[in-house]
């Protein structure tokens, strides 16, 4: 078998500003139909006192610029992407499509509801679809990303726990939950309490049990967490967490491992977040801004962030004002194109064909995991769901680093897992290939891997200094952080 | 990996140099390797407190942001200026001239709770099994 990377004809391309020539010039306005205002008026501190240095280039100039730098890039359309947590599925081009129809996309944040029910439609039936896949009694479809979504979802939390007449102070967080969780209930005033999980890393009952006490306003959980395991002990941790009245956040950033298999709102989940743009398949990374909508449970109701779509006869409404809501989360209504190629890829794939991502989506997981057991070391045992977690201890023998191993992976052609996370498995590869891959190019992957493993053993050099066949060689990270350079200078 | 047999060990990599009543505190070997380059120091201000087990300070490498922990309660004497400037230091001689803080020692009695360089070394074994 071979892998995709090969080497190729790549054109260096200098940054615009170097490519400047003065006086050049790419189009030509029409003359302006405004009047020239006179500037003397204007304090002199608000002036600039020197001409900005934008560069002056030619069309072809900026047309070859893009198309050259799209040529160096690697893309989810060009190969497998298996950066685990992040779930970069293909993003489907009806969805695109979708989100271009003139309507959706040509329509003004600012105008009337009557002016815009097609779009408050399809979030009202996207609030429906997720509550109904989620077991969820509400969502709201604003927060722009999955901390923001974090954030909203901590601030009902917070709100529900004011209107009992106690905030309450802490907020407990499993080791293997994602990162942006502390941060989250940090930002809403609560003490963080880190709950380690246990050897098959997972959390038990009994763990949450000794911390919990009636100051703990919520448990935040990642399920399944980021080992790729499913935390299957939710039910009776949300028995214990709501004995003293505290309520279940659930991040479902993972959720590509659950449709139409587990709905967490009916294992006890008061809480939960939706990555769009991981399991709804909408583009992310530079592709595209995030959505995290929120679902909740019926009694979280009266917090939920302003505007509320409300439907009255057929017609969309919004309500803006409610006592107990925490406000608006953001301006306008979400980042609503999201939202168009999120509701288009349920409405495509309807409940059996999301069934099947979750079901494939594990059975690539797996196909790895079980590949490349024993070549790796796996630091946990127990079966896994949508992404798997190696580690390089059998590779550090040969004193090579997690890091080589990702870079080595480039010379075969594929992006690299994410690496060194989650921070309990030490130099942690985490790979999540999504159900978007065909058994060919897994099987490609596996050899890669394999060979790399090999390479430790025989020619440990070629790794440590990959890779070899990209347009530049290893980048020096640690200059770039330590000597920022965040403008152009002549 | 090197661990000095002169100082004293906390569970999240922090090594003590006690000297009557000053502690010098900085990251042990195991943590600067484990963090990778560092790129990013944050120490608290002369005379501010500082609590056993809890923050101080932060360290950020190209991995990483992490948190550092008081090995003991005190209050800030001295911390290392140089070092802020130069994190790398950090990464090149952990024990000497990359130690973070000085504290005057608020309670002698809490040297009790942390670990000799052997208890260290197989506090490490255990984490890494």
């Amino acid at each position: 078998m071979t892998t995709p990377g090969t080497t190729g004809l790549i054109l260096e391309e200098p940054l615009l500003c170097e490519q400047s020539v003065k006086g050049r010039i790419g189009f030509s306005l029409p003359p302006s139909g405004v009047p020239e205002s006179n500037l003397s008026n204007l304090p002199k501190s608000l002036l600039r006192q020197k001409s900005a240095e934008l560069p002056e280039i030619s069309e072809v100039d900026g047309v070859r610029h893009f198309v050259r730098l799209s040529q160096q890039n690697y893309c989810k359309d060009a190969g497998l992407y298996p950066l685990g947590s992040c779930t970069m599925k293909y993003n489907p081009k009806t969805t695109e499509a979708a989100s271009k129809i003139p309507g959706f996309a040509n329509s003004h944040p600012l105008s009337t509801t009557e002016g815009m029910q097609g779009n408050l439609k399809l979030i009202y039936e996207l609030q429906e679809y997720l509550a109904e896949i989620s077991g969820m009694d509400f969502v709201t479809c604003w927060p722009a990303a999955g901390s923001h979504g974090e954030l909203t979802g901590m601030l009902m939390i917070r709100a529900f726990h004011e209107s009992k007449g106690n905030p309450r102070k802490k907020v407990i967080i499993p080791d293997s939950a994602h990162g942006t969780n502390p941060a989250s209930a940090a930002i809403c005033q609560y003490e963080v309490i880190t709950l380690p999980s246990n050897k098959e890393g997972i959390l038990t009952a009994d763990a949450v049990r000794e911390v919990m006490d009636e100051e703990v306003a919520a448990l935040m959980v990642t399920n399944p967490n980021t080992l790729g395991i499913f935390e299957e002990n939710i039910l009776e941790i949300c028995e214990v967490v709501h004995k003293k009245g505290g309520l279940v956040y659930c991040d479902g950033a993972n959720l590509n491992a659950l449709l139409g298999i587990v709905r967490l709102g009916e294992a006890g989940v008061d809480v939960l977040h939706f990555n769009l743009h991981k399991t709804f398949s909408t583009p992310h990374g530079g592709g595209g801004p995030g959505a995290g909508p929120v679902g909740i449970k019926k009694k979280l109701e009266p917090f939920l962030p302003t505007p509320l779509i409300i439907k009255e006869n057929g017609t969309f409404n919004l309500e803006w004002s409610r006592g107990q809501s925490i406000g608006r989360v953001k301006a306008y209504f979400g980042n609503f194109g999201m939202l168009v190629r999120a509701y288009t890829y349920i409405r495509e794939f309807g409940p059996e064909g999301l069934r099947r991502i979750s079901e494939m989506a594990v059975l690539n997981a797996n196909y790895i995991r079980k590949n490349l057991e024993g070549t790796y070391h796996l630091p946990y045992s127990k079966p896994v769901l949508h992404e798997c977690v190696f580690s390089d201890k059998l590779q550090k023998e040969h004193d090579i680093k997690t890091l080589d191993i990702a870079k080595r992976l480039m010379d075969y052609g594929f992006h690299p897992p994410t690496i060194y996370f989650p921070l309990i498995v030490p130099g942690a590869l985490m790979i999540e290939p999504t159900e978007s891959e065909p058994k060919a190019s897994l099987d490609q992957f596996i050899e890669a891997m394999k060979t790399i493993a090999k390479e430790c053993q025989d020619t440990p050099e070629i790794v440590k200094t990959a890779p070899h066949k990209t347009f530049r060689g290893r980048l020096d990270e640690v200059k770039a952080a330590r000597e920022l350079k965040l403008r152009w200078t002549t | 990996m090197e661990f000095p047999e002169d100082l004293k060990y906390t569970k999240e990599h922090e090594w003590v140099k006690v000297n009557g009543e000053i502690a010098t505190i900085g990251i042990t070997d195991y943590a600067q390797e484990q963090l990778g380059d560092i790129v990013y120091l944050e120490l608290p201000a002369e005379g501010e407190a500082v609590e056993q087990g809890e923050p101080f300070g932060v360290v950020e490498s190209v991995k990483a942001v992490s948190d550092l922990y008081a090995a003991l309660s005190g209050t800030v004497l001295e911390i290392n200026d140089p070092l802020v400037e130069n994190p790398e230091t950090l990464n090149e001689d952990c024990y000497e001239e990359g130690w973070l803080i000085k504290i005057k020692i608020g309670d002698p009695k809490e040297l009790k709770n942390l670990m000799d360089c052997k208890s260290y070394q197989a506090h490490i074994k255990e984490e890494t099994a």
